[in-house]
C-alpha cells in the first residue's frame, strides 16, 4: 500500500512519470512548469537507464522524445503555451509516425507571450491536433493533484496502447498547488513493440516515416489514423458527474475551472438554485454522449472556462438543440472566485425566469 | 573466382537510386553501406534521414531508420542514442537541414558531445526544392533565390559549419571530404569509417562533411560539377581533417554517454 504524501503538482507529474516507467525526459525551462524538469534532473538520472536532457529548444525536446520513443523508451516532455506551440511540428510528426509519448502543457495566459498566470486558452490547440495535418492527440485534463498522478500514469498507458502522443492539459494553478496524493501501482507495460528500432539484427530493417508521396497511400494512412481515433473516441472518454440528480442547472467545466465551479455550486444552494457539475476529464475524446444523456432530463447548462469560450464549442456540438447553453469566461490568467461565478449564474438564472 | 565487386549487404536488394545523374548522394550511400558491412554492425545500426533529397534513404539502406522533420535529425538521434547507447547511430543531413533550419539541434548535439555521427552533405544549394540559396552557397553563386549571385551585403556569407563545430570541446572528429573522384571517394570512405569507429569506441560527436556535386541545380554537366568542386567550392570549404582527438579515450570527460 502506497502512503499518502503532500507534494506540489508539477513534482507529482515527475514522480508519477518515473513510477510509470518514463525513462526519457527532455525539456526547456518555461514558467509555470519549471519544477517538472527540475524534478526529472534530480530524480530521473538516479533511475537505471533514466535520461534527462535540458534541451536547447522546445523543438529539440519534442524531437528527442520522438527519437527516444522510436527506440522503445517511455518518453515525456513538458512545457507551457508558447513552448507547446513550438512543439507542434514534432507532435504532428509523432502522430504521423504513430509514436507514443506524453506532452504536459501547464497552460498560462496568452496569446503570444501572454503571462504566467493560470489559463485555459490552449483548449483548441490541444483538442484539434494543434499542428499541421489531419490528426488528433488524446487530451487529459486533471482537476486535482491526485488526478495529476493518476492521469500521468494513464497517459503513458494510453500512448502505448494506441501509439499516439497524449497531452496532459493542466494549468499553472494545479502545477503550483500542493495536495496530498497517493501514487497508484503502475500497470505492467502492455504494447506491441514491433515498431521499436534497435537495429535490424539478422532480420528485416524497420522504417519509421511520415512522408508518403503518393496521395492515395497518404489518404489510406489518414483513414488508418482516423479509424484509430474513432476507436479512441468510442472507448476512452472520461468525465465526472457531480450532484446532477436534482439539479436545475448543470455547470460544465474542466480542470481548475471545475474546482471553482464546485465552490460556486455550494453557494448556489444558498440562493435556492440546485446546480450540478459535468466535468470532462478527457477533452479529446470529448465525452459528448455522457453530456447529451444529461440533457435528457435537464435543459439548462452553464459553461465556465478560463478562456473566451473554447470548450463551449464542444458543448454546443453535444447539446445544440437539446438544451439551453449559457457561458461565462475569464481569459488572460484571471482565476475568478466561486463567489463571482455563483453571482454570475444567479443573475443569469433569474433573468431567464 | 574471387569476387571483387558486389552490392553491399546494408543496401536493399531491389531498388534504383532516384538521385539525379552525377549526384553525390548515391556514392555516399554506397560508401556508408560498405562501411556498415565491413564493421559488421548492420544489425545494430539506426540511421536518421533528413527532409531533403536524401529523405528516401530508408528505401536504399537495409538498416533501421526513422525519418526526422527538417533539421531535427540531431535531436532525434540524441533520443535514440541515449536510449540505445549500444547502437551505431548516424544522422544524414544536407546543408539547409543542418546549417540553417537545424543549426540549433546540430550545434547543441555537438556541444553535448553526443556519441553519434553526422554525415553532412554540402552541395551549396537546396536540392530537393529546386536550387534555392543555402547557408553554404558561395558568394556570387547563382541560385533561384539569389538570381544575380549571392551578395554578401544582402544574403550574408557561406557558413563553414565544420570549422565552427570543431571549436566545441564536445566534438571528437570532424573531417571535410568530397566524392568528386575515385581517389576522393576512397578518402571519404576512410573518414566515415574512422568516425563510426570513434563512435563505437565511445569518443563522442563526429561529423563528416562531404562536398557533393549537384549538376542539376548547378546547371552543369556531371564532369563540370566535379571540376567545380576542385576549382571553386573547395577553395571556400578546404578539404581535410578539421579536428581529430584520438587521445580522447572512452569514458573520459565529454566522451559520449554510454552508461
Amino acid at each position: 500500500m502506497n502512503s499518502k504524501v503532500l507534494m506540489q503538482g508539477n513534482r507529482i507529474i515527475g514522480e508519477a512519470a518515473i513510477r510509470a516507467g518514463c525513462r526519457f525526459y527532455a525539456g526547456y525551462p518555461i514558467t509555470p512548469q519549471n519544477e517538472i524538469p527540475e524534478y526529472m534532473a534530480e530524480n530521473l538520472r538516479k533511475v537505471e537507464g533514466g535520461v534527462f536532457i535540458q534541451s536547447e529548444s522546445e523543438i529539440a525536446a519534442i524531437n528527442m522524445v520522438a527519437g527516444a520513443a522510436s527506440a522503445g523508451a517511455r518518453a515525456m516532455t513538458s512545457s507551457s503555451g508558447p513552448g507547446i506551440s513550438l512543439k507542434q511540428e514534432g507532435i504532428s510528426s509523432m502522430a504521423a509516425q504513430e509514436l507514443p509519448g506524453v506532452i504536459v502543457n501547464m497552460m498560462r495566459g496568452g496569446p503570444g507571450l501572454g503571462n504566467i498566470r493560470p489559463s485555459q486558452g490552449d483548449y483548441f490547440q490541444a483538442t484539434r491536433g494543434g499542428g499541421h495535418g489531419d490528426y488528433r492527440t488524446i487530451v487529459l485534463a486533471p482537476g486535482t493533484c491526485q488526478e495529476l498522478a493518476d492521469l500521468t500514469m494513464d497517459a503513458f498507458d494510453l500512448a502505448d496502447r494506441y501509439r499516439i502522443p497524449v497531452v496532459l492539459l493542466a494549468d499553472g494553478m494545479i502545477g503550483q498547488m500542493m495536495e496530498p496524493v497517493v501514487f497508484k501501482e503502475p500497470k505492467p507495460r502492455q504494447y506491441s513493440a514491433d515498431y521499436v528500432l534497435k537495429g535490424a539484427g539478422t532480420g528485416k530493417a524497420k522504417t519509421i516515416k511520415g512522408l508518403i508521396l503518393d496521395p492515395l497511400d497518404m489518404e489510406e494512412h489518414n483513414w488508418k489514423l482516423d479509424r484509430k481515433y474513432r476507436v479512441i473516441a468510442a472507448k476512452e472518454t472520461r468525465c465526472e458527474i457531480f450532484n446532477t440528480d436534482e439539479a436545475d442547472i448543470v455547470v460544465v467545466a474542466y480542470g481548475t475551472a471545475a474546482r471553482v465551479a464546485k465552490g460556486a455550486i455550494k453557494r448556489l444552494g444558498d440562493h435556492g438554485i440546485k446546480a450540478g457539475l459535468f466535468r470532462p476529464i478527457s477533452l479529446w475524446p470529448f465525452p459528448t454522449e455522457e453530456l447529451r444523456r444529461l440533457a435528457g432530463t435537464r435543459k439548462e447548462f452553464f459553461v465556465f472556462e478560463m478562456s473566451t469560450g473554447q470548450m463551449l464549442e464542444d458543448v454546443r456540438l453535444a447539446l445544440q438543440g437539446y438544451a439551453d447553453i449559457a457561458f461565462h469566461g475569464r481569459p488572460g490568467g484571471v482565476v475568478p472566485t466561486p463567489v463571482e461565478l455563483a453571482n454570475v449564474i444567479v443573475r443569469q438564472y433569474r433573468r431567464d425566469r | 573466382m574471387k569476387k571483387v565487386f558486389s552490392r553491399p549487404e546494408s543496401l536493399r536488394k531491389k531498388f534504383v537510386f532516384h538521385y539525379c545523374p552525377g549526384c553525390g548522394h548515391s556514392i555516399a550511400h554506397r560508401v556508408i553501406a560498405e562501411i556498415i558491412d565491413e564493421l559488421g554492425v548492420r544489425g545494430t545500426t539506426i540511421g536518421v534521414p533528413p527532409a531533403g533529397c536524401a529523405v528516401l534513404a530508408y528505401n536504399y539502406f537495409d538498416v533501421d531508420m526513422i525519418e526526422a522533420m527538417h533539421g531535427r535529425g540531431p535531436a532525434v538521434a540524441t533520443g535514440i542514442k541515449r536510449v540505445r547507447p549500444e547502437c551505431l547511430v548516424f544522422s544524414y543531413q544536407g546543408d539547409g537541414d543542418l546549417a540553417a533550419i537545424g543549426i540549433a539541434e546540430t550545434f547543441h548535439a555537438a556541444n553535448r558531445g553526443e556519441n553519434f555521427t553526422i554525415i553532412f552533405m554540402n552541395n551549396a544549394v537546396y536540392g530537393m526544392t529546386g536550387g534555392q540559396m543555402a547557408p553554404t552557397t558561395l558568394l556570387d553563386q547563382k541560385s533561384t533565390t539569389s538570381p544575380p549571385g549571392r551578395n554578401a551585403v544582402l544574403d550574408g556569407y557561406p557558413v563553414r559549419i565544420s570549422e565552427i563545430l570543431a571549436m566545441l570541446p564536445g566534438t571528437a572528429y570532424i573531417e571535410r571530404c568530397t566524392v568528386n573522384s575515385p581517389a576522393n571517394i576512397v578518402k571519404t570512405k576512410r573518414a566515415i569509417k574512422k568516425a563510426f569507429q570513434y563512435q563505437l569506441d565511445g569518443r563522442g560527436f563526429s561529423l563528416i562533411e562531404i562536398l557533393s556535386p549537384c549538376p542539376t541545380n548547378w546547371k552543369m554537366s556531371p564532369i563540370d560539377a566535379c571540376r567545380w568542386i576542385d576549382d571553386v567550392m573547395s577553395k571556400q570549404f578546404p578539404i581535410g581533417v578539421i579536428k581529430d582527438e584520438p587521445a580522447k579515450a572512452a569514458g573520459k570527460e565529454g566522451a559520449g554517454h554510454d552508461r
